[in-house]
C-alpha cells in the first residue's frame, strides 16, 4: 500500500514539474507564442494514451492465446486509463486549435482517426458491460479490442501519410522536422510524466478488477455450496 | 503571456478528466470493500459487479 501512494505520489509530483516547466522553461514558440505550450500536456498525454492501448492489445492477444484472467484484467485497466488520455487529447486539442486555426475542429485524418479510436474503446468498454458471463466477456472484449488497436497505427501515421490541418510531426517526423534542445527535454520529461501517471492508473484499476474477479469466484462458490 | 486563459483551460480541464477517473476508482474501490464485509458477513446476495 505504502509503495501504491509512493507510486501515486511521484507520478503526480512529475506531472506538476513537467506543468511547471513547460510554463516557464520551455522558450516562447515563435508562430504560435504562448498558446502552444498545451502541446506539452496534449502530445505528452496522446503518447501515454497511445502506449496504454498498446498494451490492452497485448493483453488482448495474450488473453485470446492463454485464457488468464489476469490479461482480460490488465486489458480492460489499459483500455479505461488510454481512454481517459484520449479524453484529454480530444479536449486540449481544440482549446490549442481555437486561437491557432480559427476554429474548435475539423475533420483532418488525424482528429476524424483519433475521435474514432476514442468512439472504439468506449464501445469496447460498453461490450463488457453488456455481457454478464465472465469468460465470454473476456474472449469477446478481448478479439474487439484486437480489431480496436488497427486504429492506433492510423492516428500515428495520419499525419505522415496524409496532408492534414494538424500539424506535421515535430518528433520521429524525418527530414526537417524537430524540436528545439530545450523543448525537446521539457516535451520528454511531460512524456515521462504521464507514462508513470498513466501507469499508475493502470495499476490501481488492475487491482481493482482482480479483487471484483475474486469476489466474483467468491460468490460463485458461496451459491455453489 | 497571451491566450493565458486557454493554456490555463487545458492544463485544468485535462488534469479534472484524470482527477475524475481517479475518484472513480476510489469510489469502485469503496463498493468493493463493502462487498467483501458483506461476503465475510456469509450474505451471497450482492451483485459483485462486472
Amino acid at each position: 500500500m505504502v509503495r501504491r501512494i509512493l507510486f501515486g505520489a511521484v507520478a503526480v509530483a512529475l506531472v506538476v514539474l513537467g506543468a511547471y516547466a513547460a510554463f516557464f522553461v520551455a522558450p516562447e514558440e515563435r508562430t504560435m507564442g504562448d498558446i502552444q505550450r498545451i502541446f506539452y500536456f496534449h502530445a505528452a498525454t496522446a503518447w501515454a494514451g497511445e502506449t496504454a492501448f498498446f498494451v490492452c492489445f497485448l493483453a488482448n492477444l495474450l488473453y485470446v492465446w492463454r485464457r488468464a484472467a489476469k490479461y482480460d484484467w490488465l486489458g480492460v485497466a489499459c483500455a479505461e486509463v488510454g481512454l481517459a488520455c484520449i479524453t484529454v487529447v480530444l479536449i486540449t486539442g481544440p482549446i490549442w486549435a481555437k486561437p491557432v486555426w480559427g476554429i474548435w475542429w475539423t475533420w483532418d485524418a488525424r482528429l476524424t482517426s483519433t475521435f474514432v479510436l476514442w468512439i472504439l474503446y468506449i464501445c469496447y468498454l460498453l461490450l463488457r458491460s453488456l455481457i454478464e458471463e465472465p469468460e465470454r466477456r473476456a474472449l469477446l472484449s478481448a478479439l474487439f479490442g484486437i480489431f480496436a488497436f488497427i486504429d492506433v497505427p492510423i492516428v500515428f501515421g495520419a499525419i505522415r501519410w496524409w496532408r492534414t490541418q494538424h500539424p506535421a510531426p515535430v518528433i520521429m517526423g524525418g527530414e526537417g522536422s524537430g524540436l528545439d534542445p530545450v523543448m525537446r527535454k521539457v516535451f520528454f520529461l511531460n512524456v515521462l510524466a504521464m507514462h508513470l501517471l498513466a501507469a499508475f492508473l493502470i495499476v490501481e484499476r488492475y487491482l481493482l478488477e482482480r479483487a471484483k474477479g475474486a469476489i466474483q469466484d467468491l460468490q460463485r462458490e458461496a451459491e455453489a455450496q | 503571456m497571451k491566450n493565458l486563459q486557454s493554456i490555463f483551460a487545458a492544463y485544468l480541464i485535462g488534469w479534472g478528466v484524470f482527477f475524475v477517473f481517479f475518484v472513480s476508482l476510489a469510489a469502485r474501490w469503496g463498493r468493493i470493500n463493502s462487498e467483501i464485509e458483506r461476503l465475510k458477513k456469509g450474505d451471497t446476495r450482492g451483485g459483485g459487479g462486472k
